[in-house]
């Protein structure tokens, strides 16, 4: 099962106050252990909010604004995408995780749809449609 | 019945069945009216859901559901029974109406069937049984033909546990400060039973049985989830660790392979990984005993990518410590065998030979061949296969048996 494990923003990250060396090291080690277990498929660091813009979509139209934007808490610092066997096994590698901030932060994990889940709104022509795509990503 | 409803309904069934039967059984107070409460619930559901709609709430609605069958249940039987009896009864019944609290009551009341299906008062075989078919939601066909008996017997036995809990009035709680920690030694000896009692079996049996080692890893997680004691994830860590390398652990023919001849590429990476993590982490945590420290052996094991990277001074370290936590003849065993590896063989023996004619080891087959083992590598080929076959008159395991075969007509050669 895949799920995308969110490091939640704090002020300090959308400020832009850049993680220590010990940080980075402990991550990396981190990052090696979950590697080593077969179960990191991507991650990385977000930059504060500041740097990112947001489109707005509204029936055809499309607004651009740009960052910082409000509700910090709700704002993404960091992610990875794992690939573990249950919910309960994630949580057990995200409480070995590194604490990534210096104040109380959060990390959400959220569970990634399979193809399954979607029900008969995917065909089996969509389907493959979407397996293709990723592979081919994948192989390049 | 529309498709959502019904997909949605199964879908609760399986990941809430267990659930609400705990729920049940604390408001009801019985195991027996609980069922026929989840039951009724269950198909009350099945008509309303389609007409009306799921619920926001779809544990909850069930809940209710099943309390107020219940209850009609106890009504309609009175005029057949002795009515103040029921009335009582009735009476009892508490409301489940939702508190702030509601959430946290809903995981206790998980926690509170584990340890009553784990009671001590009861027999290990009942408890084993009891956990399986109430915590688990195994039918009594599947937990009896995993253990090789038959249902009807099955079935005794728990309703026999079942009696004996009505009767000795064996509390519905999660035991006080004070008996937590024996308590929860006997649930988590349960849950290591069924594990080993799948694990055991070997891979041909395996097919036509019931994964009991899966079974106890998932209850491994759910008691991890409601009571995250260093102890708790120490088993359940070992159990990641033992099951990570299940492929590896019998060849093709089903015969044993030792850990030292297994193909490591056929252990699973992130079994052993989450465990490894795990094991780490319970080590670090105050409170662990026994099980966190096996684990922690286990886990330096899986760590070595041959079995001549092996750091075997940590192992031997780590069973001194268990030793000390758990002086059993066994560990006492497995430690002048990592001694071996770290020392050499004479130094194994040394630890070895003044167990050899002692009960209870005297009897027991993998003494004999950890000596026959430690005196062949010793260059002792003649106490090698005295050792080997006294081991093979006392191995009741057919995989045990033809390794010990092999190995006996080895020296032979």
């Amino acid at each position: 099962m895949r799920f995308m494990v969110l490091v939640k923003a704090t002020n300090e990250s959308e400020a832009g106050v850049m993680p220590s060396a010990e940080l980075l090291t402990a991550m990396g080690r981190f990052n090696e252990e979950l590697a080593k277990a077969g179960i990191l498929d991507s991650g990385g660091g977000l930059k504060p909010s500041s740097h990112g813009v947001r489109v707005r979509f509204s029936g055809s139209a499309r607004t651009v604004t740009d960052g910082p934007f409000a509700e910090t808490k709700e704002l993404v610092a960091g992610f990875w995408i794992w690939n573990v066997g249950s919910l309960e096994e994630a949580i057990e590698w995200v409480r070995r995780c590194p604490n990534p901030m210096t104040s109380d932060s959060d990390i959400e994990i959220r569970p990634l749809f399979e193809m399954e889940d979607f029900g008969e709104a995917l065909t089996p022509e969509t389907r493959t449609l979407h397996e293709d795509a990723f592979a081919s990503a994948r192989n390049r | 019945m529309s498709r959502e409803s019904v997909a949605s309904l199964e879908a609760v069934y399986r990941r809430d069945g267990r659930r609400i039967f705990a729920t049940l059984v604390r408001l009801l107070g019985s195991f027996e009216r609980a069922e026929e409460a989840e039951h009724d619930a269950f198909i009350a559901a099945a008509e309303q859901w389609p007409r009306d709609g799921v619920p926001a709430n779809p544990v909850a609605w069930l809940v209710s559901v099943g309390r107020f069958k219940a209850i009609d249940r106890l009504r309609r039987d009175a005029r057949f029974t002795s009515i103040d009896e029921d009335a009582e009864t009735i009476e009892k019944i508490p409301d489940p109406s939702p508190r702030h609290d509601e959430q946290e009551t809903i995981e206790d009341d998980r926690l509170r069937l584990i340890f009553t299906c784990c009671h001590p008062s009861l027999s290990e075989e009942a408890r084993i049984a009891l956990t399986l078919r109430e915590v688990c939601g195994l039918a009594t066909e599947e937990i009896a033909s995993a253990f090789l008996t038959t249902p009807s017997t099955l079935a005794q036995r728990i309703v026999r546990a079942k009696a004996k809990i009505r009767d000795a009035r064996i509390p519905y709680e999660v035991p006080e400060p004070d008996q937590f920690a024996p308590r929860l030694e006997s649930v988590l000896r349960v849950i290591y039973l069924v594990f080993n009692e799948g694990y055991s079996a070997s891979s041909g049996e395996l097919a036509l049985r019931l994964d009991l080692a899966a079974e106890a890893i998932r209850l491994g997680w759910l008691l991890v989830r409601l009571c995250p004691a260093a102890e708790v994830r120490g088993l359940l860590a070992l159990m990641l660790l033992h099951h990570g390398r299940r492929r590896a652990r019998t060849d093709a023919a089903g015969d044993l392979v030792p850990l030292e001849e297994q193909d490591r590429t056929l252990w699973d990476a992130r079994e052993l990984g989450i465990g490894r993590a795990m094991a780490l982490d319970a080590l670090r945590t105050s409170g662990h005993g026994a099980y966190a420290l096996q684990a922690a052996i286990v886990a330096v094991h899986s760590e070595a990518a041959t079995a001549a990277e092996t750091d075997w001074a940590q192992i031997a370290g780590l069973y001194d410590r268990l030793l000390q936590c758990e002086p059993s003849p066994v560990v006492a065993l497995n430690r002048a065998v990592a001694i071996a590896m770290r020392d050499g063989p004479e130094a194994g023996l040394a630890q070895i030979e003044p167990m050899l004619n002692q009960a209870p080891l005297a009897t027991y087959h993998l003494m004999h061949a950890a000596h026959a083992d430690l005196c062949r590598r010793a260059g002792r080929i003649a106490d090698a296969r005295a050792s080997y076959a006294r081991a093979l008159d006392l191995a009741r395991q057919e995989p045990e048996r033809r390794f010990l075969r092999r190995r006996l007509a080895e020296l032979r050669a």
